[in-house]
């Protein structure tokens, strides 16, 4: 059993940092609870890999700790720590039967041929590759490598945790989703401690309990998808999850009223005094556009914006309109009214979240 | 769509065609038309046939220095191939000596075949070449031009310190090419330095190690300048291989003949051998096991 644990752990890859910009990681704290099946979500370069092989060991970190139930493993090789990782790229041994592929782990550690075979045997069934065992492996299909590669990882009894980075990229889109369950089903069956880095918000969430999400060097929130997608705990994440991605109204506060520019927000009074006690210049509306209701004439507390553009999608359709001119989006359900040149759109006061300095603040209660 | 057939098309592959037979068939064409004649004169020819063919493949000689070239080609190939593998493994893998390694190891590559000829007849001379003085010194009976061992030992010392360096490239070259995940699998799997060797590095290798093999054996069968100026085919005719046997037949005796049949049959095995070495390794990567399904 195994609880990962990263502690004040930061990396770089110069040899002589100057700032944060030159650190891919940057002092996160992090638990990775045994048995979870998690998502480290993040846009490219964001340090995803590179967390991921320092927990595999493939890579030392820099400063701090990474521990394996209470060990400090810093400084174990990946052979030594009870860890198996998939690729983006499936690595496969192209010489081997995929037989001998899903054998090699347990025969590299001297297992004797009489046990090796019930596991491999059992591996390959649930991983349905039974009819290709005395294949080549080289003569496989992507998805089919993809899936001698976690194999090996599945095999050995000592395993308990398997790392996957970006492991579908080579995967046929209509494999993708199969291929997926399977890791969901391997993930029910095993107490297996999962980690799947990803760059696609989909993915991550159809995997996931939990999703880390991580940018510029640091996880910014860690929660389930519907934390993620309800309350993004910074700005980063309403933008990057959801589609399109949060709206962001930059605030001025000036004697009770909230501005964006010129034009003075309804917002209730909870959030008013919120934002009367708050010192930062860096403060910032989020609303997702699912949330933002879109009516054809004013009302009390609407704002009256312009539209821009509205793009039918089906089964909903998203509504680009401009304030201030700066552009936003709202998504309005495939029955949505006709709507004029100037449209009135409200802020349901619950769907609302407060960014000071790009994190989300708690707004006062009623 | 629409294909227009024009069979005058067919004139744009008349340049290349003319190119290819003033560089390729005629002059082989002369070689055959030879090979089947004895050229008395200018105008004295009479047509032998199969005559020639036959008395090259029966001369004692030749055979001689056929089965001296095979047991050169092989000699060198089990000498080079492992050692440019091992080479290439120990090379440093990136920084600036990465390169100035492969700049040292390229040097003898460089070299002109008729200089390193030269280079080894100095170095192994007794008196004043640096080897051949040494080994004197150290008490060994040390003479290429009396010992038909020493002279064998030390072509094969030239032709290894020549040309293994191409293999090693090769290898390099090839190991550069393996994705770093490859190796991070294996550390993941617990494989041993062996295993890596076995099943990610000697796989990966296999194309350039075919392209090295048939490169090393061509070259190494049609091998003249380097042995002819060491020690000119001797002592004896125990280092004359087949090409140094061939220019004796067609330059010093002027045997048109016999010289093109020879070159024929040379020709021939040279294309029989690689054909041989290629199709075998390139069976060695096939499934033995292609049951299963699709």
């Amino acid at each position: 059993m195994s609880e990962i644990v990263l502690k004040s752990l930061a990396h770089t890859y110069s040899a002589n940092p100057q700032s944060a910009e030159d650190y891919a990681i940057r002092h996160m704290e992090h638990v990775w609870h045994q048995g979870g099946a998690y998502a480290l979500l993040g846009p490219s370069g964001c340090g995803k890999s590179t967390l991921l092989n320092i927990i595999s060991g493939l890579l030392a970190p820099t400063e701090g700790d990474v521990m394996f139930d209470g060990h400090r493993v810093n400084e174990l090789p990946p052979e030594e720590r009870n860890i198996a990782q998939v690729f983006q790229f499936p690595v496969i041994y192209d010489t081997m039967t995929v037989y001998d592929n899903l054998a090699f782990p347990l025969r590299n550690m001297n297992t004797p041929e009489y046990r090796v075979k019930p596991k491999v045997l059992e591996v390959a069934d649930i991983l349905d590759l039974t009819p290709l065992l005395s294949r080549k492996a080289k003569n496989l299909t992507a998805d089919e490598k993809q899936k001698v590669s976690m194999g090996r990882g599945l095999v050995r009894d000592d395993v308990t945790a398997i790392l996957f980075d970006e492991p579908l990229t080579v995967i046929d889109p209509q494999l993708k989703w199969k291929l997926r369950r399977k890791l969901k089903e391997i993930h029910e069956r095993f107490n297996i401690t999962m980690i799947y880095v990803t760059h696609d918000q989909l993915e991550a969430s159809t995997f996931a309990d939990k999703i880390a999400v991580m940018y510029e060097g640091q996880v910014v929130q860690f929660g389930t998808p519907r934390e993620l997608f309800e309350t993004p705990a910074h700005t980063f994440v309403g933008y990057f999850i959801g589609s399109p991605g949060m709206n962001f109204f930059a605030l001025n506060y000036a004697q009770g009223t909230a501005y964006f520019g010129e034009q003075p927000l309804p917002l209730s009074d909870r959030y008013l005094r919120t934002l009367g006690r708050i010192e930062s210049n860096n403060v910032k509306l989020g609303i997702r556009p699912e949330f933002i209701e879109v009516c054809t004439s004013a009302e009390s507390d609407t704002l009256a914006v312009q539209k821009e553009n509205l793009q039918d999608l089906g089964t909903y359709a998203i509504l680009t309109f401009s304030l201030n001119q700066q552009t936003f989006k709202a998504r309005l359900p495939e029955d949505h009214p006709p709507l004029g040149e100037t449209v009135y759109i409200r802020f349901p006061d619950d769907k609302l979240s407060l960014y000071v300095d790009e994190y989300r603040v708690e707004v006062d209660h009623e | 769509m629409n294909k227009v057939h024009n069979n005058r098309a067919w004139l744009l592959v008349l340049p290349m065609l003319i190119l290819v037979a003033f560089s390729a068939i005629v002059p082989l064409m002369t070689v055959v038309n030879y090979s089947v004649q004895d050229v008395l004169g200018a105008n004295a020819r009479f047509f032998t046939g199969t005559e020639w063919f036959k008395t090259m493949l029966n001369d004692p000689g030749l055979q001689a220095a056929f089965l001296r070239q095979i047991v050169f080609s092989l000699t060198i190939l089990a000498i080079q191939v492992p050692l440019g593998i091992g080479i290439a493994l120990i090379m440093p893998k990136r920084g600036w000596q990465a390169s100035a390694v492969l700049i040292l190891i390229t040097l003898p590559l460089l070299i002109p075949w008729n200089v390193v000829g030269s280079i080894w007849q100095i170095f192994t001379r007794g008196d004043i070449g640096l080897m051949g003085w040494g080994l004197r010194q150290l008490g060994v009976d040390y003479n290429i031009t009396r010992n038909g061992t020493d002279a064998w030992l030390t072509i094969i010392l030239m032709d290894v310190w020549h040309w293994t360096p191409l293999v090693a490239m090769l290898c390099y070259s090839g190991l550069r090419s393996i994705p770093e995940a490859y190796y991070q699998a294996a550390r993941i799997d617990r494989a041993s330095k062996w295993a890596v060797f076995r099943y990610i590095q000697l796989p990966k290798l296999t194309n350039v190690l075919v392209i090295a093999v048939l490169l090393r054996f061509m070259h190494s069968f049609m091998i003249y300048a380097e042995p002819f100026v060491l020690t000119g085919g001797g002592p004896g005719s125990s280092t004359t291989f087949l090409s140094q046997s061939l220019a004796t037949m067609a330059i010093g005796q002027q045997d048109l003949g016999p010289s093109a049949a020879f070159s024929i049959i040379y020709f021939l095995v040279i294309l029989l051998v690689s054909w041989v070495f290629y199709t075998t390794i390139m069976h060695m990567q096939k499934d033995r096991n292609p049951q299963g399904g699709a």
